[in-house]
C-alpha cells in the first residue's frame, strides 16, 4: 500500500491541474515542446535507441550506467550550445554516432566499461551541443528541459527493451538488423552533410 | 523571480493551501526537494531522518529570513546551480556521512526557504503560507526517502540514479537558458 502512495503522489505532482494552467504553447514554455524535442530529428532518435541497444549488449553495469551518465553529458554539450562555445563538427560528429553506434550493436562488439561511457560522452557532447543551439527562447525553461531530459531517457529506455529481445536467438538478429539500420542511417547524414 | 520558479497561487482555500501549491507548481523547489529526499534516502534510514529533522526547518527559518527581501536574477542562477549539484549527487549514488547530509539539508532549506519567502513578499500574513510549504516539504522528505531507504530492488536503486541524472540535466540545460537571457 505505502508504494501504490508513492506512485499517486508522484503521478499527482507531475498532473497537478495549475501546472498545465501556466503551460503557453509553442518554444521552450512547455512540456510538450520539450517532450517532443528529442524526437523530431530522426539523426537524434535513431543514435538514443542505439545507446539504449548497446548497453542491453553490454549488459550490466554499463546497461544502467549509459542512461545516467548519458543525460547529464548530453546537457554539459546544450550548455556549450546555448552559451555559444566553439565546437566543432558537430553535425558530423551526429551522423558518425549513428553509424559507430550502429556497428557496435549489429557485431555485438563489447569493450570496457570505461571506454564505453568515454565513447558514448562524446556523442551526448554533439547531440546536446546541437539541441543546445536549437533551444528555443520561453519561460518555462525548467519545465521544458525536465520534459526534454525524460524524452530522451525514454528514448534510451525503448532501446534497451528492444535489446532485451537478444534472450532469444531470433530477436538477436532482430536487434542486429537494427543496429545495421541505425549505422545505415547514419552513413544517409553523413552523404548528405558531404 | 522568474516565471520558472513559480509565484504564489491563490487557491481559495486559504493561505496554508496557497503554500502548499505553492510548492507544488515551483518546479525548482519540488526538484530539490526530490533530489535531497533521493539522496537521503540512499543513505538509508538514518538519512532519512537526519533529512526529515533538518530541511523543513531550515526551509522555515529561510522564508522567515526572506520575506522582506527581493532576489535578483543572479539568485535564481545559484538556485539552479544548486539543485544540479544535488542532481549529480544522487546519479553518483555515493555514501555520505551524516554531518555532511545535514549540512548539505540545512544549506538547501535556507537557500530555497528564503527564495520562497523572498517571492511571497512582506506584504499581508504570510506564516501561513510559509507552514503550508514546509509541510510539503516534510511530507515529500517524508514518503521519498523512506521509500528508498526501504528499497529492496536493484531496478529502483538505479531508477533513483537515474532520477538524479535527469534533474541534473534539466538543471544545466535550464541554467544555459537562464544565462543565455
Amino acid at each position: 500500500m505505502p508504494r501504490r502512495i508513492f506512485w499517486l503522489l508522484l503521478l499527482l505532482i507531475a498532473f497537478v491541474p495549475s501546472v498545465q494552467a501556466h503551460l503557453e504553447s509553442g518554444g521552450a514554455s512547455s512540456l510538450l515542446s520539450g517532450l517532443l524535442h528529442p524526437v523530431t530529428g530522426l539523426d537524434h532518435v535513431v543514435a538514443m535507441v542505439a545507446v539504449g541497444l548497446w548497453g542491453a549488449v553490454l549488459g550490466a553495469p554499463a546497461v544502467w550506467l549509459l542512461p545516467v551518465a548519458f543525460p547529464m553529458v548530453m546537457a554539459l554539450g546544450g550548455l556549450m550550445g546555448m552559451l555559444v562555445v566553439p565546437l566543432p563538427g558537430v553535425e558530423i560528429g551526429i551522423a558518425i554516432s549513428g553509424v559507430v553506434l550502429g556497428l557496435l550493436v549489429l557485431f555485438e562488439r563489447r569493450i570496457p566499461l570505461v571506454a564505453a561511457l568515454a565513447l558514448v560522452g562524446v556523442f551526448a557532447m554533439f547531440h546536446g551541443y546541437a539541441h543546445g543551439r536549437e533551444l528555443p527562447d520561453g519561460s518555462n525553461a525548467l519545465l521544458f528541459s525536465l520534459a526534454f531530459v525524460g524524452s530522451t531517457g525514454l528514448l534510451h529506455l525503448l532501446g534497451i527493451f528492444l535489446g532485451e529481445i537478444r534472450r532469444w536467438p531470433v530477436g538477436r538478429r532482430v536487434v542486429q538488423i537494427t543496429g545495421a539500420l541505425i549505422a545505415l542511417t547514419g552513413v544517409w547524414f553523413l552523404l548528405e552533410i558531404s | 523571480m522568474n516565471p520558472i520558479f513559480g509565484h504564489l497561487m491563490e487557491t481559495g482555500f486559504g493561505g496554508f493551501y496557497d503554500g502548499i501549491v505553492h510548492l507544488l507548481i515551483t518546479p525548482a523547489d519540488l526538484l530539490v526537494v526530490m533530489g535531497l529526499s533521493l539522496l537521503a534516502g540512499q543513505q538509508g534510514p538514518a538519512g532519512g531522518r537526519v533529512l526529515l529533522a533538518v530541511l523543513p526547518i531550515a526551509w522555515l527559518l529561510g522564508g522567515g529570513f526572506g520575506q522582506p527581501f527581493a532576489v535578483a536574477d543572479s539568485f535564481d542562477a545559484l538556485l539552479i546551480v544548486w539543485f544540479t549539484i544535488v542532481g549529480v549527487m544522487v546519479a553518483l549514488d555515493r555514501r555520505w556521512q551524516l554531518r555532511w547530509l545535514r549540512l548539505i539539508g540545512l544549506f538547501s532549506g535556507l537557500l530555497f526557504g528564503f527564495g520562497n519567502g523572498a517571492s511571497m513578499g512582506p506584504q499581508g500574513p504570510i506564516a501561513q503560507e510559509l507552514l503550508g510549504g514546509v509541510s510539503t516539504v516534510a511530507v515529500i522528505t517524508a514518503i521519498v526517502s523512506a521509500q528508498v531507504a526501504a528499497n529492496s530492488y536493484r531496478w529502483l536503486s538505479i531508477g533513483c540514479r537515474v532520477g538524479g541524472s535527469w534533474i541534473a540535466a534539466a538543471g544545466l540545460l535550464t541554467l544555459g537558458v537562464h544565462l543565455k537571457g
